[in-house]
């Protein structure tokens, strides 16, 4: 290239607009600061609770499960309320693994667990996945009904509603050993939490996780382009079946019980809840759905004062509260509580532009 | 020569109704071929029949001299058969770059990686921000189809399937819908299209379709009613009677 006299160059429009699309590509998956928010907000959770790091680690594994549902929900547009079905597999696997295998080891427990879920998503997603809508949602919920129904019939084997109490486990990592206060099982669940958080991530800004977009998108123009709808999304669904297992581990691990109460409707519901509240398809909804969904649950459930002669009793008010919650979601912020944040950012953004 | 597209005795039937009959067709390599007829002559069904969206109840469909009647939709694509369709299909909440990405990373065999950002997939994107640029709709790229107006997003329609590298491209009446004042950009671009794809296009002006096809054929009731040069159905009084009172043949 010969150099110009002047210092204007003049680019031709179409090699400027590609540029600015190769960018707008690679900015895509690009860690944005704000990202660092949730996982700087949970490190300090840990020093300023320390006594609320039981309670602690139920919130993370359940962000958990709420991030594997919006890989399916959020991303690939798969209804489904019989989430619950591969967290309780987990949760199982966890339990029998150490009760009647004597495998106390707890992250190769995580794993066995994944698996479990992982071949039992791949072979429910195989059949159910052909269906969509509303179809799917009755069929996610009754298979997960009819494998609650399973194991309270194996009664000897899972322990029925009563569950499976006193679990043993070896330290992590063979030194760590929970504590009373929760404060391994914290960060034990933060760890497994943020490993499989930035795996779901690089899942979802790859090509294959632009596929899913574009089957939530159009799944006509899907087939018309020749992609194998049903095969990507029984591999999306195997996926997310795994983490949930990871987190049903997580639930059985830091407990040390477990009930049938895992495969429970309401663990299906509230998950998907969660997701809603938290706002679908942003990854980080999942992340503040549970903690709020979480939080309020376990902060109303202790109130106990009369309102204009009301008696208000905690346990009985705290769904009432979540309710009132999701209905606002619903009517004035559609995309969540994370769309609502984002709303706020572009706002500010815009006031503040020069 | 083998044609590009055969269409051999395909019937279809939803229950009693039949809506393929016998139809013929066949499309060699680089055919300009329309498709006429009146509204609900079982136009777009055959379209879903080329492209396997239905099964036949009876006939074959040829690719090349091969058999796809018993291929799926997906593996028809990969073979060579991309379509637009005549009511947009299109991913609305995405970019248009990111639409026409689709398509590319399909073809390319990029789209089951997940192990690397679809950003860090530059041949895809390379190959994806060329066909906009053919279809000049580069400056578009980044926007999200659905703030497009309606005759851009057709071309956005086009601009997904040539990204597929069709042998044989279907056009679903690919000016529908869009203003007479933008429908000639659409118009340019099918007059520029490869001359090595074999083309069939459904089209009711019949201004268009005099202008494009070599050959037309008519579809009436699901049946061929008659095929030929444009000379040939400007002058078919048969072809005048289906369309009486619908203006034809035009000038």
């Amino acid at each position: 290239m010969a150099a110009t006299d002047t210092p204007v160059t003049v680019v031709p429009a179409a090699t400027d607009a590609r540029t600015r699309a190769v960018a707008f590509m690679a900015r895509r998956h690009r860690f944005r600061i704000w990202e660092a928010v949730p996982w700087l907000l949970a490190v300090a959770a840990y020093f300023l609770f320390p006594d609320r790091m039981q309670f602690g680690s139920q919130v993370l594994l359940m962000v958990l499960f709420a991030l594997s549902l919006d890989l399916i929900l959020g991303f690939a547009g798969i209804v489904s309320l019989g989430h619950a079905a591969f967290f309780g597999l987990g949760a199982y696997t966890a339990a029998l693994l150490t009760l009647r295998g004597g495998w106390e080891e707890q992250i190769s427990g995580l794993a066995v667990s994944a698996a479990v879920a992982a071949i039992a998503g791949a072979g429910s997603g195989w059949l159910l996945l052909r269906y969509r809508g509303l179809t799917l949602l009755v069929l996610t919920l009754s298979t997960t009904i009819m494998l609650q129904e399973l194991g309270n019939t194996l009664k000897d084997l899972t322990g029925g509603y009563d569950g499976l109490p006193g679990l043993t486990y070896k330290p992590l990592l063979g030194r760590f050993d929970y504590d009373l206060y929760g404060h391994v099982a914290y960060l034990y669940a933060l760890a497994v939490l943020f490993v499989l958080f930035m795996l779901v991530r690089m899942i979802v800004h790859s090509p294959f996780g632009q596929t899913l977009a574009g089957i939530r998108e159009n799944v006509a123009r899907m087939h018309a382009i020749g992609s194998p709808v049903h095969r990507r999304l029984v591999v999306v669904y195997t996926i997310a079946a795994a983490l949930a297992g990871v987190a049903g581990a997580l639930f059985t691990q830091t407990n040390q019980y477990v009930t049938l109460g895992v495969f429970d409707f309401d663990n299906s519901a509230g998950v998907m809840v969660m997701l809603i509240l938290g706002g679908t398809g942003r990854l980080y909804g999942a992340f503040i759905g549970a903690v709020i969904y979480m939080v309020l649950q376990d902060y109303v459930s202790k109130l106990k004062f009369t309102f204009w002669g009301l008696d208000v009793d905690g346990p009985q008010y705290w769904q009432f509260a979540v309710g009132l919650l999701l209905v606002l979601t619903v009517l004035f912020a559609r995309r969540g509580l994370l769309g609502l944040l984002e709303d706020a950012g572009k706002l500010f953004a815009r006031e503040h532009r020069p | 020569m083998t044609a590009a597209l055969a269409i051999r005795d395909l019937n279809k039937n939803f229950g009693a109704l039949p809506v393929a009959r016998d139809i013929r067709l066949e499309l060699p390599k680089g055919a300009r071929h329309a498709l006429i007829g009146p509204n609900g002559a079982g136009k777009t069904t055959l379209v879903n029949l080329i492209t396997g969206v239905l099964r036949p109840s009876a006939g074959a469909i040829l690719l090349d001299g091969d058999d796809i009647t018993a291929l799926p939709q997906a593996a028809r694509t990969r073979r060579g058969i991309a379509r637009t369709f005549q009511i947009n299909q299109l991913f609305r909440g995405l970019t248009v770059l990111e639409n026409v990405y689709l398509a590319v990373a399909e073809r390319m065999g990029a789209s089951p990686r997940f192990w690397r950002p679809a950003g860090a997939e530059r041949a895809v994107i390379d190959q994806a921000f060329a066909q906009l640029e053919a279809l000049r709709l580069a400056d578009d790229a980044l926007k999200l189809v659905r703030e497009l107006p309606y005759g851009r997003q057709r071309l956005v329609e086009i601009a997904i399937a040539l990204a597929q590298h069709p042998r044989v491209l279907l056009l679903d009446e690919p000016a529908a819908g869009v203003p007479s004042s933008e429908s000639h950009l659409i118009l340019d671009v099918i007059a520029r299209l490869d001359e090595e794809i074999a083309i069939l296009i459904i089209e009711h002006d019949m201004d268009v379709v005099f202008r494009f096809a070599s050959r037309i054929t008519v579809l009436v009731a699901g049946a061929v009613l008659t095929e030929g040069t444009p000379q040939e159905i400007r002058a078919d009084a048969r072809v005048r009677a289906v369309y009486l009172g619908e203006e034809f043949p035009h000038g």
